[in-house]
């Protein structure tokens, strides 16, 4: 017999793996996870909440910079991309930061169109992200709420 | 720019004869150690924090190499003074913190002495290993572990391998561009979590050239007692718990 809980630990696990796998995530968001005990329980939640609003602010920076037509400054840009790249780096935000990989060259080789593009796509890319750790979060208090325990996934 | 950064420890002995303002903190136990965080990432910061929070440092965490001097009461028109006279923050370990991994610019690092030399996205594996020697070495300090700029040529942690002014230390008396903007802090009207004792200092690359792009964070720590050879062997380690 399948209880709610053992049912949305499954859930919980299965959703977990699949991000991983689908490279939304990388070992880095492990780490995080590491980070969050009893004394800091929403860390994870907290830390990744800044990051969506970096994210926000950076894109913002990168569309004004690109807005400047005949006059981008595309090492302003740069700048941004690269803060991007990092703060990514540092939850695990894999695609993301995959993203600014490509996002940099074009930066580099002054590319509008390219530049352009990843812009897009990095828009599109954190958007989603932030919806699949939504959903994992409310797993995780769908969880607690029916009694149970949040499993260790491994990975 | 950059999402680099540094973390810098002081023994409590160290800051006392630096004349650091009032301590206001309760006392550190001897093994104690208080980093100075420094990157201009908020994200990054918030982790770093966590990461030597959960390893039993306390942390201050600054955005910026000017607060990381403000905060160690270093007034910008007494540099030069202050550091001439005090061995103590030459005693401050500095550890450095960048996502770019070259060679070149980590051994330039850690010869210029940088205790350690952290990779981005930073583990706990690797705060964990940097903390148990770190302590070993605020504790068996033994004084002046870092060149002064006097002693050596200066030292500019420029991530631009194209950039060929001349280096020059974080801490250098020399009150050049690099240096940050002068600070009417003393150390007595420092902010009430003032450094306490034994500070490590992780420094981002923000402090040493604000228009580089791959700042690198700084964190300082105690005065290095290991042979550079053996510090390269503590370079980020492959992930291992």
């Amino acid at each position: 017999m399948d209880t709610l809980v053992a049912q949305l630990q499954r859930q919980f696990r299965d959703y977990t793996i699949s991000l991983y796998h689908q490279g939304f995530l990388d070992d880095q968001f492990t780490e995080l996870k590491k980070l969050q005990d009893e004394c800091s329980p929403d860390f994870v939640a907290e830390v990744v909440s800044l990051f969506f609003e970096d994210c926000e602010k950076l894109i913002g920076n990168m569309a004004r910079a690109l807005d400047q037509t005949g006059n981008v400054d595309f090492s302003l840009v740069g700048s941004s991309v690269h803060q991007l790249k990092g703060s990514s780096s540092s939850v695990g935000a894999k695609r993301v930061k995959g993203l600014c990989v490509t996002f940099k060259e074009c930066c580099d080789s002054q590319s509008f169109e390219g530049c352009v593009r990843c812009l897009q796509q990095v828009d599109i890319e954190y958007k989603s992200l932030k919806a699949k750790l939504q959903d994992l979060f409310n797993l995780e208090q769908q969880i607690v709420q029916a009694g149970g325990r949040i499993p260790q996934v491994d990975i | 720019m950059a999402s680099d950064g540094g973390v810098s420890c002081l023994r409590r002995s160290e800051m006392m004869s630096v004349g650091i303002g009032g301590i206001d903190s309760p006392p550190l136990d001897v093994d104690e150690v208080h980093v100075l965080a420094v990157d201009d990432s908020l994200v990054d910061r918030i982790v770093i924090e966590r990461l030597l929070r959960i390893t039993s440092c306390k942390v201050t965490a600054v955005d910026s190499g000017w607060r990381a001097l403000e905060f160690l009461g270093i007034d910008n028109e007494k540099a030069s003074a202050e550091l001439d006279e005090s061995s103590s923050f030459r005693q401050v370990p500095v550890v450095i913190m960048s996502s770019e991994n070259v060679i070149t610019r980590i051994d330039r690092c850690l010869e210029e002495g940088a205790e350690d030399f952290l990779l981005k996205p930073v583990k706990l594996a690797d705060v964990k290993r940097l903390r148990n020697y770190l302590a070993r070495d605020v504790k068996h300090s033994n004084g002046n572990k870092r060149k002064l700029p006097k002693d050596s040529p200066p030292l500019t942690l420029s991530p631009d391998s194209s950039d060929s002014s001349p280096p020059r230390s974080t801490l250098s008396p020399d009150s050049s561009d690099s240096s940050p903007p002068p600070s009417t802090l003393s150390p007595d009207s420092s902010d009430s979590s003032s450094p306490p004792l034994s500070p490590v200092e992780i420094f981002s690359s923000p402090l040493l050239s604000p228009l580089d792009d791959e700042v690198d964070d700084v964190l300082t720590s105690s005065p290095e007692s290991t042979p550079s050879l053996v510090r390269r062997q503590k370079m980020r380690s492959p992930g291992l718990d």
